[in-house]
């Protein structure tokens, strides 16, 4: 609680109090590698035992909302691509998502299909790295996140030849894609979501049976579903502790709602069930693969009349999401009438899920904290922006 | 999905017959109409929405800051019913957005206004009734310098403490201490120019 | 959709301590590890570095890296770029800087004098080459750019950026062939525009000269006449 609203800058957390001289001070980050990035978090310690746990952000903020403010709608669309750096067509289609919902512009089936297509290849690319990283912060450097990086590898190929580039995709427009697909990529596709299904099934196998990892994530981290969703929490983390909320869903976006695929939940709501509900969503998104590839109708990429240069979206505002693969990622947008937007707001899913950090951690061991931040899933570009 | 708000603000005033609601027209496609509130029933606004079934927007997603400089500007966006109530000069807005994750409807967008930009730019936090407002709440104090008055830990969170403006407002002038750099813009240059004075080649 | 039917629930695990022979797991998880460790010597897809630079990736005809500008027949007079400054406004990080060349008199010659890259700002998102309405600035497919020279080597100028449309041809064969066609298509047009515009103006002129004939014709005619009168 601030004591005195005319005085509203902080004092430096770590300033030591009066009768904690049994308590230890650690200041992990940022430079941690088990941060995921430049992340700190300034731990108190009984022990072993976390009793305060305060996270300092900003290490790699730039202020993307006021850079975008101060360009065109079309210029902002590249540096989505940096905010959450391994999943970039996810960040475009959220931004073209809302510019659509601003302007009020149609999108050709083709595109639609197109922008499913790497929507859920993003989807996979992001869980994969994600079984790699968490390998990672219990300790199991190299193997798990190696196979998990040269299957990741194959699509991201993939990326390379429909968008220019491996990461930064900059593909969609608002109205459509960029290009359409080249000449035989579909075919490519179907071979490399073929073969993730074996990848999985013997990634799964590889770690779900390992007995540390069972003792290092079973009930770590569980919080009630009222204060998930309280909290703001979204994507996996939530659905991991079984609330039934998906946006491909309950607000099916895109052409989502053709589509068969079921929306895998968790029991308990741990660091395991995070883990293991990633699987199972990996499986469902080849599902949508599959079906997305065989129907894939022949038309337009973008919509004929989108305007490229010179977009001045009408006056209003609005709020659009999509179902990323760390979460909720939203955009809010209110235009002017000019070529640049006057609001340009990002609701990123892996800074908001940070929010009840600490009440996951307090009570915890010191090497729990490390597996319930790699469980969350953050990616600093987006949580600073 | 349009989410019907009529049925919404009767409710509201039904439930709350004191508090300041007013609903705002989007005259934009995407059809987000707004409801006004005012700062003192903020809280209780919100703890209504939460807790009345048939409502259930138990899910804040979204806290944005705008400032307005211009407040006038800001009933072109959200059109009110009858006569503006924008005040004269500046002002800053947050803006809040809701859903249901039981009855799955959304979004629910609420305004809070502040007086001015200087002086009176206290909102209540909802933090008590949202924790997914607290990073938030202290983002938009950061960038925009809205203070939350009840807010458990408001401080910068995107900014260094010893930072003194708000990035995000409209009216704030980008510091003049580049990197002595040779791009093509000569604007940056200058503007570096004049902070370090020439500097060798490296 | 009922909600019952989106639901897929975890199977129950094995909790610590219930399992039926502890190490079972780790054996597995060490099985695959060899297997893969083994794989990685002979299946080509478990292959997946080269050796640089001996062996090189294919590049992806799609594959982007820095801009660079595209001329026709000669990189002095044959450049395509106005510098009307459309890239330069819609640049995202602003890397690029363009000078408009003019005459004596201060008449655009619409081609720039100056144009720089910055290629240490510049994004490689392609923004540039989709806004071009001249079919001037593309995508460059080169990766070999490092330099120690951070001032004169990553700020390129005219001389680097110009490159032929034969370069374009060799690099995204697809992309400059259908610009090529179109390119010679508006020409066409454009001299079909022309030759019908000289052919209405040889016609005009014709039919000028016709009416003047013809009118002369009837003044000498008329003159003729008068003559007959007045002699008659």
């Amino acid at each position: 609680m601030i004591s005195d609203s005319s005085m509203p800058y902080s004092a430096p957390t770590l300033e030591p109090g009066e009768d904690d001289d049994q308590l230890l001070r650690v200041s992990l980050g940022p430079q941690h590698p088990s941060t995921h990035g430049v992340f700190r978090m300034n731990v108190v310690l009984d022990g072993e035992t976390v009793v305060s746990l305060k996270s300092v952000f900003g290490y790699l903020h730039r202020n993307h909302e006021k850079l975008a403010e101060n360009m065109t709608y079309l210029s902002s669309m590249p540096y989505t691509d940096r905010l959450d750096y391994i999943c970039p067509l996810t960040n475009n289609w959220a931004l073209a998502h809302a510019v659509e919902k601003l302007a009020g512009i149609e999108v050709p089936e083709r595109a639609e299909f197109i922008r499913v297509i790497t929507a859920e290849l993003t989807r996979l690319i992001n869980h994969t790295a994600f079984m790699g990283f968490i390998l990672g912060d219990m300790g199991a450097w190299g193997s798990a996140l190696m196979y998990a990086f040269r299957e990741r590898e194959k699509i991201l190929d993939l990326f390379e030849d429909l968008t220019g580039a491996r990461m930064m995709s900059n593909f969609m427009r608002y109205g459509g894609c960029r290009n359409d697909l080249p000449a035989g990529w579909a075919d490519r596709c179907s071979i490399v979501v073929n073969d993730y299904g074996p990848f999985l099934d013997e990634l799964e196998k590889f770690l779900v049976g390992n007995e540390i990892l069972l003792a290092r994530t079973q009930d770590v981290g569980q919080l009630p579903q009222k204060t998930l969703i309280n909290g703001g929490i979204t994507g996996p983390m939530l659905r991991a502790a079984g609330v039934n909320y998906d946006i491909r869903k309950v607000e099916p976006y895109g052409i989502y709602d053709r589509f068969d695929f079921r929306i895998p939940l968790g029991a308990k709501g741990d660091c395991y069930d995070r883990i293991m509900i990633r699987f199972l969503e990996m499986r469902e998104s080849l599902k949508i693969l599959r079906q997305a590839l065989d129907q894939l109708p022949a038309g337009d990429y973008i919509h004929p009349k989108a305007k490229i240069r010179n977009f001045k979206p009408p006056v209003g505002e609005a709020y659009a999401r999509i179902e990323g693969p760390k979460g909720e990622l939203g955009f809010h947008l209110i235009s002017d009438g000019t070529v640049n937007p006057f609001r340009y707001r990002i609701r990123p899913p892996s800074f908001i899920n940070l929010t009840l950090l600490e009440d996951m951690c307090l009570g915890l061991d010191l090497a729990d904290v490390v597996i319930i931040l790699g469980s969350v899933d953050i990616v600093l570009g987006e949580v600073d922006r | 999905m349009s989410l019907e708000i009529e049925p919404i603000v009767a409710r509201l005033r039904e439930a709350l017959p004191t508090a300041g609601i007013s609903l705002r027209k989007n005259p934009g496609p995407s059809g987000q109409h707004s409801l006004l509130i005012d700062s003192a029933s903020l809280i209780d606004v919100c703890r209504t929405l939460r807790d009345t079934p048939g409502l259930e927007f138990d899910f804040l997603s979204n806290v944005t800051g705008v400032d307005w400089p211009v407040a006038a500007k800001a009933d072109t966006i959200a059109i009110p019913e009858g006569e503006g109530t924008a005040p004269t000069g500046g002002m800053l807005e947050v803006v809040y957005h809701l859903y249901s994750t039981t009855l799955r409807t959304g979004p629910l967008v609420l305004r809070a206004r502040t007086v001015d930009r200087e002086k009176q730019v206290q909102i209540p936090s909802v933090v008590s009734v949202f924790r997914s407002a607290e990073l938030q709440e202290r983002e938009i104090f950061d960038l925009y310098g809205v203070i939350f008055t009840g807010h458990p830990d408001l401080r910068r969170i995107l900014m260094w403490d010893e930072f003194v403006d708000h990035p995000m407002r409209k009216d704030y002038v980008a510091p003049d201490d580049y990197e002595y750099e040779p791009t093509p813009h000569e604007a940056v240059l200058e503007k570096a120019k004049k902070h370090y004075g020439e500097r060798q080649k490296i | 959709m009922s909600a019952e039917k989106t639901i897929d629930r975890l199977p129950a695990v094995p909790k610590p301590g219930r399992w039926i022979m502890p190490g079972l797991g780790l054996i597995q998880g060490l099985v695959i590890s060899g297997k893969n460790a083994i794989q990685s010597y002979y299946k080509k897809d478990r292959m997946t570095t080269i050796q640089y630079p001996e062996q090189r990736a294919v590049i992806s005809p799609n594959f982007r890296n820095f801009p660079f500008l595209c001329y026709d027949d000669d990189a002095a007079t044959g450049l395509r770029c106005t510098a009307c400054s459309i890239c330069e406004n819609e640049c995202p990080p602003q890397c690029i800087y363009i000078v408009l060349d003019r005459d004596e008199n201060g008449k655009s010659l619409k081609r720039p004098k100056v144009f720089d890259i910055d290629i240490s700002v510049c994004m490689n998102c392609g923004i540039c080459a989709e806004v071009c309405p001249f079919d001037s600035i593309y995508m460059d497919g080169e990766y070999e750019m490092s330099t120690d020279d951070r001032f004169g080597g990553l700020m390129l100028g005219l001389d680097r950026l110009a490159k032929s449309a034969e370069y374009h041809m060799k690099l995204r064969p697809e992309e400059a062939s259908a610009v090529m066609a179109k390119r010679k298509a508006e020409e066409e047009k454009k001299a079909a525009a022309a030759a019908a515009k000289a052919a209405k103006a040889k016609a005009d002129l014709e039919a000028k000269a016709k009416a003047a004939a013809e009118a002369k014709a009837a003044e000498e005619a008329q003159a003729a006449t008068e003559e007959k009168g007045e002699s008659a």
